[in-house]
């Protein structure tokens, strides 16, 4: 597992408090899941994503995460409509644990309340929020 | 006590090592007002010869064969099990060991039950066999469920002519949901009828047993096309005598998403209805939806092959609230059981079998018909068949009890409209004389 | 290394059953034809399955070898905690193979099966009896279909009192299957957690108590191996709503003869009869899970059920506000024929003397490792205690790696992993079938390995080498899922 200074942060994109990240380009936001979560869930064997089309709203579970041993629920950090899916996670689900923030992306959404996007932690936040988790 | 191996030194040495001063300090922790007061009332134990006598005597008021001959099947059958099977079943490393959790250790069980999944899948015609479920009802049961979590559906539909008690298991699982269970009639040849069945876009799936419960072999394949007029809608075949799938077309083959049933008739004793074998198959694509453990292969640090129990996530212990079933311990020994007959018998040798079940049952069938009595339902069968019986057949029927022959089961209890009707088994463990016996028996 | 039993034994390669055998051979003894041959319409007939033919000694050969690769029961000490791995008795085995046992048809007419029935009847009174709860169904195929049928008599109660629940609490130590088995009768999981001794507190159950709560889930002992002190408050907060209290029966070794399952206030309790009386695990079942409950709930245990009349015993469905059926029979009766064999050979004084020496063995190796490995609860313990790796972690050992090297030891492991609550848990439960010399040298093996995991860690990152494989690749068989060939 990594040490907290060796995650890898990046500055632009909005953290949520279940490790999740949002990165919004123009109407639309791309969700994933943060450096920290890979590490801690290891090998990411399975990724159980929703239906584009679906309609969620902020903090419900829009799919799961499988390692050989766990499962985590991810949660809409902001509500919204699901407009695409990464396909590419079916065949090759390790792509999380590799490269997080870019081709791991896992869904497209429209929020429906852009505003609920301020309310997310930026770089800094999540960073002290991980250092309290440490103790 | 042979299984309590402390000495009072031993006790004695260890107490103090545990800080206390007897075997009651150490229970300090209960509360008082939690204690018992009272000892345990039960009978004063008996050694191990006088609890010989003691099972035997029960025992031995049981009808049993060869003393009795009992046509009947419902749901529990009477075939001959190798003393090859018996004498594996006795090596305790199958019988003492636990869940395969810590594999490295386990490799038997592990391989033992992967080799009963591909059996099962062979048999069944499937892709997927788990290993294993507590028996045939509860087998059905889960299939229905899952069928409602793969299609989102609200609404099952069950044949009437499934076993009746399995039928019962899955209204009792499905209560507490909010899914509906509607049954499918069964039409004048002993079949299931689905032409009433209209409105597939509201179920999940149909369920149909074939051979059935009244013994008729259901034509699947139109079933099977029926069914998947809707994209969604899952067929559910469920057996009660898989040994059919020796002779018989298997359900894979026809159609079936989801194969399920019960297993006893593989080398498993009846005893009294438990434990019994509950096999469960499906498509691949519906494999991480499936109940169960699973045990797939993979190889060691070195390269070597071997098996692992995998897909964990689905069950209990990893999504507790949100696992596939509930199910933790399963009928592992009984899985065990299940592959090592399958093996002893073989691919040969199941064919073998099968046929002589069925020319048996069509032998009494026959000779019944002979006698001059009506056979139920005018439908190929494989080893059981429903005969019509006069109506006060009651009497003949408790007659031949004291002769130490149980002529078949009464299907009235199940179905009211059958009066008279009476379920019939015959196996390769039915003589020709016994069945002469019985035609002769029953025609007096 | 210090003596130990773990040799490499005699382990031989022995491949899948179709790798070998020829078409033609049989195991079987096939039946003469008696009778003429019987046409079957074409339509309806296969080509049979794809199975090896194999020859007996094929097939004893073969499933001869594979059960040297196991580790039982009866190979040496297996101390997983929660399970109770205690000795499997011989003595059963031979009652249940009785002919008049092994061939009974479930639907024989009462009159022909009055020895079976009897067992039936009996084995319910003695569990009554051991329980403290008088109405008992023997049905529930293994200890979570045991959970589902509480459940389902617990909905059947509300229903009955025209006020449906919908939540149950379920403290975060529970065994996975209790959430599970709530969910399955569409009830609510609400979690709960332990106080700081590792017990429930009454004013966290207060709080979250209300009148959509249907009840609670307690094991007790819980699966700390601690007794969970506050049980007569914790009981009564949930009685006091209308709720009900479901007991998860899986540690009743800790307890028999000692405590009274009603007077503590349980009404629903499950039993494990391949934990506490002794029937084998057959390495995943058959288990068998029966149910005890208050009279209040008699009407609701599944049918049919056992009843004497006129000094006959008889099945009977006359019970209409039953939740129903679990099982198409009446549940293992080859597995509740060892458990009223137990029953019988031991008797009260016996029962109750498991009971104190399970805690006895338990205590004496939670004092003797409780310097080597962290004690998450440093108090007495009851049939199980509760370890965590946290000692070795700064050698970066971890619980796995602990486990895999007792193998090598000629040890099965403790339960690792579990209860979720202590991170790294190695949960002991030796049961009170083990001598001292046995927990004597289970206890040098561990200390033994606590310095290899200081000085010479490799050895346990590399274990284990003497089983018939090593560490398998379980990403892979997860990646990659090949369940049959």
């Amino acid at each position: 597992m990594k040490e907290i200074h060796e995650l890898n942060l990046p500055d632009d994109v909005r953290y949520t408090d279940d490790h999740e990240w949002t990165k919004a380009e123009e109407e639309k936001v791309r969700i994933g899941i943060t450096d920290y979560a890979q590490d801690q869930l290891g090998e990411i064997i399975f990724v159980e994503v929703p239906e584009v089309g679906d309609t969620l709203d902020k903090g419900e579970a829009f799919g799961s995460l499988e390692s050989v041993k766990a499962v985590s629920d991810m949660n809409m950090p902001v509500g919204g409509e699901v407009l695409a899916v990464n396909t590419a996670l079916e065949d090759a689900p390790d792509m999380l644990n590799q490269d997080p923030y870019s081709g791991g992306w896992i869904i497209e959404i429209k929020p429906s309340d852009p505003s609920e996007l301020d309310q997310l932690m930026d770089k800094n936040a999540y960073l002290e929020m991980l250092k309290g988790l440490e103790e | 006590m042979r299984y309590l191996p402390h000495t009072p030194e031993d006790i004695a040495a260890m107490l103090q090592v545990a800080g206390a001063d007897n075997l009651d300090d150490l229970f300090k922790a209960i509360p008082d007002d939690c204690r018992r007061k009272d000892d345990l009332h039960l009978p004063e134990p008996l050694t191990e010869w006088d609890l010989n006598s003691h099972m035997s005597t029960l025992a031995a008021t049981v009808a049993v064969s060869p003393e009795y001959k009992v046509f009947m099947g419902a749901g529990s059958y009477d075939h001959y099990i190798p003393a090859s099977i018996n004498y594996l079943l006795g090596r305790s490393e199958f019988s003492t060991a636990y869940t395969p959790y810590q594999p490295e250790i386990s490799q038997g069980t592990l391989q033992a039950v992967y080799e009963y999944q591909t059996l099962v899948t062979r048999l069944l015609g499937m892709e997927v066999a788990n290993a294993s479920m507590y028996d045939g009802a509860s087998a059905l049961a889960e299939a229905m469920l899952m069928a409602i979590r793969i299609t989102r559906r609200k609404k099952v539909a069950v044949s009437s002519v499934i076993h009746p008690l399995y039928r019962r298991v899955v209204q009792t699982y499905l209560a507490p949901t909010e899914c509906e269970v509607v049954e499918i009639p069964y039409l004048a040849n002993g079949r299931t009828d689905l032409s009433q069945l209209t409105n597939l876009e509201d179920l999940a799936a149909v369920a149909v047993q074939s051979p059935n419960f009244l013994g008729c072999i259901e034509d699947l394949k139109a079933i099977g096309e029926k069914v998947h007029s809707d994209k969604k809608t899952l067929l559910v075949t469920c057996f009660s005598e898989p040994l059919a799938f020796g002779l018989l077309k298997n359900p894979g083959s026809l159609g079936a998403d989801i194969a399920c049933g019960e297993g006893q008739s593989l080398g498993i004793p009846r005893s009294f209805g438990g434990p019994g074998l509950g096999m469960f198959a499906a498509r691949k694509q519906y494999m991480r939806n499936m109940p169960g453990r699973l045990i797939g292969q993979t190889k060691d640090k070195d390269g070597k092959r071997g098996f692992v129990l995998t897909l964990a996530t689905r069950e209990q212990h990893i999504r507790r609230e949100k696992a596939t079933s509930n199910i933790c311990s399963n009928q592992g020994l009984c899985a065990t059981t299940a592959a090592m007959y399958m093996a002893a018998l073989g691919g040969t040798g199941i064919r073998e079998l099968a046929r002589q079940n069925h020319d048996r049952a069509e032998y009494l069938k026959s000779g019944l018909k002979k006698a001059g009595f009506t056979i139920s339902f005018d439908c190929p069968t494989f080893n059981e068949f429903v005969v019509e019986f006069p109506a006060d057949f009651k009497t003949t029927h408790k007659r031949l009890l004291e002769k130490k022959i149980v002529a078949g089961l009464a299907l009235a209890p199940y179905y009211p409209e059958l009066a008279n009707h009476y379920l019939l088994c015959a196996t390769e463990t039915s003589s020709k004389e016994d069945m002469d016996t019985l035609v002769k028996e029953v025609t007096s | 290394m210090k003596k130990s039993f773990g040799t490499t034994g005699l382990i031989l390669d022995e491949p899948l059953l179709w790798e070998k055998g020829a078409k033609g051979r049989t195991g079987f003894s096939m039946p003469r034809q008696e009778v003429e041959a019987s046409p079957l319409d074409d339509e309806l007939v296969g080509d049979g399955p794809d199975f090896p033919d194999l020859s007996e000694v094929d097939v004893i050969r073969h499933y001869t070898r594979l059960s040297q690769w196991n580790f039982g029961v009866d190979t040496g000490m297996y101390p997983l905690g929660s399970c109770t791995m205690k000795y499997n008795p011989k003595t059963n085995e031979r009652q249940v193979s009785l002919p008049g046992f092994a061939g009974a048809h479930p639907l024989l007419p009462a009159e022909l099966s009055q020895g079976v029935l009897k067992i039936l009847f009996e084995l319910e009174r003695y569990l009554a009896e051991i329980s403290g709860l008088p109405a008992v169904t023997l049905q529930p195929a293994a200890g979570s279909q045991g959970e589902l049928t509480g459940m389902l008599i617990f909905r059947a109660y509300h229903q009955s009192k025209g006020a449906p629940r919908s939540k149950i609490i379920i403290p975060d130590s529970a065994h996975g299957t209790n959430p599970a088995s709530a969910a399955l009768c569409g009830f609510k999981a609400i979690p709960l957690k332990s106080n700081e001794s590792g017990v429930l507190s009454p004013e966290a159950v207060a709080a979250i108590m209300d009148e959509d709560t249907a009840g609670i889930m307690v094991t007790n002992p819980n699966t700390l191996g601690l007794f969970e002190e506050n049980i007569l408050k914790v009981t009564e907060i949930v009685h006091s709503k209308g709720g009900l209290v479901y007991g998860d029966g899986a540690n009743m070794n800790a307890i028999m003869g000692m405590v009274n399952l009603k007077n503590i206030g349980v009404d629903v309790l499950h039993l494990n009869l391949h934990k506490t009386f002794s029937t084998p695990h057959g390495g995943g079942g058959p288990g068998s899970g029966p149910v005890c409950v208050t009279q209040e709930l008699e009407r609701f245990l599944p049918v049919p059920r056992v009843i004497e009349k006129d000094g006959r015993f008889v099945l009977s469905e006359d019970f209409p506000e039953s939740v129903g059926k679990l099982h198409a029979f009446y549940g293992n009766f080859g597995v509740l024929i060892k458990a009223y064999s137990y029953i019988r050979s031991l008797g009260a004084k016996n029962l109750k003397r498991a009971t104190q020496l399970a805690v006895l063995n338990a205590n004496y190796i939670k004092e003797k490792l409780k310097g080597t490995f962290y004690l998450r609860y440093d108090r007495p313990c009851m049939h199980e205690c509760v370890f965590s790796d946290k000692n070795q972690t700064p050698n970066k050992v971890t619980t796995l790696d602990i486990a895999k090297r007792l193998m090598e030891y000629g040890f099965h492991p403790p339960t690792i992993y579990f209860p979720l609550v202590v991170k790294g848990a190695i949960m002991i439960e030796p049961t009170e079938t083990e001598c001292k010399e046995d927990i004597d040298h289970f206890i040098d093996a561990m200390k033994a390995i606590a310095e290899e995991a200081k000085n010479s860690p490799e050895l346990l990152f590399e274990a284990p080498k003497t089983p018939k494989v090593g560490r398998l690749d379980e990403i892979a068989a997860a990646r990659y899922p090949c369940l049959s060939d």
